[in-house]
């Protein structure tokens, strides 16, 4: 039996969660033996590739890269996990949202800093006018609240869509927590 | 007096004070139903709507904790439609104000979280608001945050009832309604406010807070309400 | 006799006051002026004096011109009817001479012009039990009441007959309550006056109108408060309450205007007051203003509100009629309900049962708006068909345009298509059909309406009026308009659809009072009537009537979650 494709991806968040997956420590071992990893901020891969089984997503859709990026794990995933607080629920990136992406900008490029100040126009993506969560965007199939998720609960689940059982079925077994 | 009347809560034969609530009735048996607005030493308002019960014979749904026993009853306190209902519900007091668990004071002691976790609320399929909302930390000691305040108006009845200061109230209305201090004046020039902390103590979010206290540093949370309503009233 | 337009010898008479012209001699003809505000906002009330002038100047000593209260035909104001010729003259204006021509010939003997009443599609249909007065009396003037039989009924009740009877004759006339629910009116009445109360206890007078489009019960208080302080008076016997509210909603400065100053009227001739017609039975009443929020005229949130609370509804039971005003039985009718009474006790209870349906009886005041040629307010008796109302009394639609809905019931009802047009107008049936009676808004839609929009307008009115107090209300509508608001912008999708279709289930079934309970009810309708006009503004992103903007293009701001923009993702 061939391995599995397991993929992560960072977007709009702090980076927690993944630092939250190393955290299962020797349980990674057991992970690695179920499934190889291949794209994500642990694996040094270009392109997210095509024929992917699962696919942690985290953090928010705040920009148009994100939003780009998002579809296209969506499109090459077989099951899309949303992981960790920020992309179930837009958490704390989705605090600008009360003020709009204008006045967030303003405010730490503009007033903020003590030396040139200047709104970046060049090389980064363009704020959408919201930061959401991802099925905001596109269909999510599992959602693993926490920020971050506990290693334990990832391993849970993780183990769990690799040995095959529904994301209804991991939904249902593995008891979550916003926070 | 009240007499006693016997009846069925999710088919369980249970007797019951004829003064007593659904809700109430449901607690000395065990048998526990969400709340969110009810508090015990409070009156109750039916605001929240979780407590909803299906009573047969009854079209409507009844909130149980306005909802007096009668004989008879067949009460049914959890069903599919129930929970349903109860995680829209949930999912409706996240959505219309900003709820950061990750950075309130209140996470992991927070009755609404614990309920989203109760009820498996993992995601919210209704759109986010993200309204605009104000801080008002004028007080010495507390600080009110709008963003998670659910309209539960525990702190104004407790504030009203057992401190009898009435300091707080609700202002506006729909998704407008803000809860105030004295006519809508900064808390911290307040009046009548007396500082004594139950409005904060009765918050099941963190909406109110004690200053100084740092993100999901654990309060105490004593049941001293029913004392105090018990004392006041010995007093009399 | 001096003819029109010779001029006088001496000056013109002058008038030594405003307000009516009364001849001293016998009155060979009458101009009663509406004096509502629908009339009094195109100048009935310059009218009066202009006329009265033109009157006198033309030496028409034997002509009256006189206030009245609503004639009906509320679109075509300002109205003059002169009732010796059985003619009611259109957009007589104070400021248009020539619109003054006919009625001033007709005033003068020389009948010409006008609109006759009998035989007049929109007049002749209708029958008028509440509106009895509204017309022909001078609303300011208790004369003109009493004149026309009013306190009868009071005196009648007070001195002939014992509470209980009272309340027999009102069980059976099967009289339900006006405001919308139709609960009814003898067994409420009944409930109240069973109650052992030390404390007293209260009538009170909803009159709280908030539908949009509804002005049924401020034309009763301005045309006619005496019949509504009559009818409440009548209860205060029948339940043995000796405080009456009103509770008037500040939006209506003439009803509060006419109905203090007939408190102040039927104080002085001994109808209210310490000694009711002579009796040792004692009624007061008050007039309590409100801010204006619709949930008011929930019977609790009114309560609390005449208590001098914040304006919110609690749950029921315990119900008014137990605990209502202070703790104390409290009898709470609508307006049209109170203006049924007199006449109920003055003519019996059997006498309305004989009119309308088998359990709808009497008859049902409808203020009718929108796409029909005769708009204004009528009263018709209960099981009159809607293709009546819509066709006969509402002549019809515009030439070309198609008939779509009626609109029943405020932002509680809903839209009731075409095929059930010859359906009566009853409580159950309207309920049946998914809508309601409500109140009496009657809104006629035809093809250029979208009913995608219609209910959005009307959730837009749900949630600014939700109250806040309970979560499913005060977000439910926010989130179900949200739904609309994309559907209308042309981004909505079949899983918004879906989402709609269980939030609108989940907030009629848990909100805390009737108008969170209600407030899907205009998605319900449209969706079970016309769903296909969803569906070309989600599938084919096009509105059929026109009406929405469809400007959806590009990224959309606020995605809802669960949810995937046009070209984004598809559903699972």
């Amino acid at each position: 039996m061939s391995k599995a494709r397991l993929a992560t991806m960072w977007l709009d968040g702090c980076s927690g969660c993944h630092m939250s997956f190393l955290d299962m420590d020797e349980l990674l071992l057991e992970v690695l033996g179920k499934a190889d990893i291949v794209y994500g901020a642990f694996v040094d891969a270009k392109e997210f590739p095509e024929g992917v089984d699962v696919t942690l997503v985290e953090g928010a859709v705040g920009s148009s890269e994100d939003l780009r990026k998002l579809k296209m794990a969506r499109e090459r995933s077989r099951v899309l996990v949303a992981f960790g607080d920020c992309a179930v629920t837009g958490n704390v990136p989705s605090l600008r949202n009360p003020i709009g992406p204008k006045a967030v900008l303003e405010s730490v490029y503009l007033e903020k800093p003590a030396v040139n100040p200047q709104i970046p126009s060049q090389l980064v993506p363009e704020l959408l006018e919201e930061d959401l969560p991802i099925h905001a965007w596109v269909p999510v199939d599992l959602y693993l609240t926490g920020c971050p998720p506990s290693a334990a609960r990832i391993y849970d689940c993780v183990k769990r869509l690799l040995d095959g059982e529904p994301p209804e079925a991991v939904s249902e077994a593995v008891a979550f927590k916003f926070g | 007096m009240s007499e006693v009347r016997t009846l069925q809560i999710d088919g369980k034969d249970v007797a019951a004070r004829s003064d007593q609530t659904i809700l109430s009735a449901a607690q000395d048996n065990e048998i526990g139903i969400p709340t969110l607005c009810h508090l015990e030493g409070l009156s109750d308002v039916g605001a929240c709507r979780l407590c909803v019960v299906e009573v047969e014979g009854t079209p409507k749904l009844l909130p149980s904790c306005t909802t007096r026993v009668e004989e008879g009853m067949k009460i049914t306190t959890t069903s599919e439609r129930l929970v349903a209902y109860r995680r829209k519900m949930i999912e409706m007091f996240f959505v219309e104000r900003n709820h950061i668990c990750a950075v309130c004071v209140a996470n992991n002691h927070c009755e609404l979280q614990d309920l989203a976790t109760r009820l498996g609320v993992d995601h919210f399929d209704l759109p986010l608001m993200h309204p605009k909302l104000p801080v008002d930390a004028t007080h010495e000691r507390f600080a009110i945050d709008h963003n998670r305040c659910i309209l539960c108006t525990r702190c104004v009845r407790v504030c009203d009832e057992v401190e009898q200061a009435h300091t707080w109230d609700v202002a506006g209305r729909g998704a407008e309604s803000l809860i105030v201090s004295d006519l809508g004046t900064p808390w911290g020039s307040s009046t009548t406010c007396t500082s004594c902390g139950k409005c904060v103590q009765v918050c099941p979010t963190g909406a109110l807070f004690e200053k100084g206290r740092s993100v999901a540093e654990p309060k105490a949370r004593r049941p001293y309400l029913p004392y105090l309503v018990r004392v006041a009233e010995r007093e009399q | 006799m001096t003819a029109v337009g010779t001029p006088a010898a001496t000056p013109p008479p002058r008038r030594r006051q405003a307000g009516p012209l009364i001849p001293e001699g016998p009155v060979r003809a009458s101009a009663h002026i509406c004096q509502a505000a629908g009339c009094q906002s195109m100048g009935s009330d310059r009218l009066l004096e202009v006329l009265s002038d033109e009157v006198l100047g033309a030496g028409l000593r034997d002509v009256a011109v006189g206030r009245v209260g609503c004639l009906g035909l509320c679109s075509a104001g300002p109205l003059v009817a002169v009732p010796e010729q059985g003619r009611v003259f259109e957009r007589v204006r104070p400021d248009d001479g020539a619109s003054r021509q006919d009625l001033l010939s007709s005033l003068s003997g020389e009948a010409k012009g006008g609109r006759p009443l009998a035989g007049d599609s929109f007049f002749s249909p209708q029958v008028k039990v509440v509106l009895e007065r509204s017309g022909t009396v001078d609303p300011e003037r208790v004369d003109d009441y009493v004149a026309s039989g009013g306190y009868t009924a009071l005196a009648k009740a007070v001195s002939e007959m014992a509470p209980e009877e009272v309340v027999a004759e009102v069980v059976k006339s099967g009289l339900r309550g006006r405001g919308g629910a139709g609960y009814p009116t003898g067994l409420k009445w009944r409930t109240v006056a069973i109650q052992d109360s030390h404390a007293g206890k209260y009538v009170v007078c909803n009159a709280d109108e908030g539908d949009p489009g509804a002005f049924m019960d401020r034309s009763v208080l301005e045309s006619c408060p005496h019949q509504v302080l009559e009818g409440m008076a009548i209860a205060g016997y029948a339940v043995g309450a000796s405080q009456g509210y009103v509770y008037v909603r500040a939006e209506y400065p003439l009803a509060v205007k006419r109905l203090s100053h007939a408190i102040r009227e039927a104080g002085r001739e001994g109808f209210l007051g310490r000694e009711v017609a002579g009796t040792r039975f004692g009624f007061e009443v008050e007039v309590r203003i409100g801010a204006g929020a619709f949930v008011c005229g929930e019977e609790t949130a009114l309560i609390a509100s005449v208590q001098g609370g914040r304006g919110t509804p609690r749950p029921r039971p315990p119900y008014p009629a137990a605990s209502g005003l202070w703790g104390c039985p409290t009898l709470i009718n609508n307006v049209e309900t109170f203006a049924n009474i007199p006449a109920v006790v003055a003519k019996g209870g059997e006498w309305l049962a004989s009119m309308g349906t088998e359990r709808s009886k009497g008859t049902k005041v409808f203020a009718l708006a929108g796409a029909v040629a005769n708009t204004g307010l009528i009263e018709v008796p209960m099981g009159v068909t809607l293709r009546e109302i819509v066709f006969g009394i509402g002549g019809g639609l515009a030439p070309g345009r198609r008939f779509k809905a009626v609109q029943t019931g405020g932002p509680a009802g809903g839209c009731i298509p075409e095929d059930l047009l010859d359906m009566p107008v009853d409580y159950e049936s309207l309920t049946q059909a998914g809508s309601m009676m409500g109140s009496g808004g009657m809104i006629v839609m035809d093809d250029t309406s979208c009913m995608v929009d219609v209910a959005k307008f009307f959730m837009d009115f749900c949630r600014e009026e939700s109250c806040g107090k309970c979560a499913p209300c005060r977000v439910g509508t926010q989130e179900m308009w949200r739904f609309l608001d994309r559907m209308t912008r042309g981004a909505g999708t079949r899983r918004d659809l879906e989402q709609l279709e269980s939030l609108a289930d989940m907030v009629r079934s848990t909100s805390l009072c009737g108008l969170g309970q209600g407030a899907p009810n205009s998605v319900f309708s449209t969706l079970r009537y016309f769903r296909d006009e969803y569906l070309a503004h989600i599938d084919d992103r096009v509105c059929p009537a026109g009406v929405c903007a469809m400007n959806a293009g590009g990224r959309s701001e606020a995605v809802p979650a669960g949810v995937g923009v046009a070209g984004v993702g598809s559903p699972k």
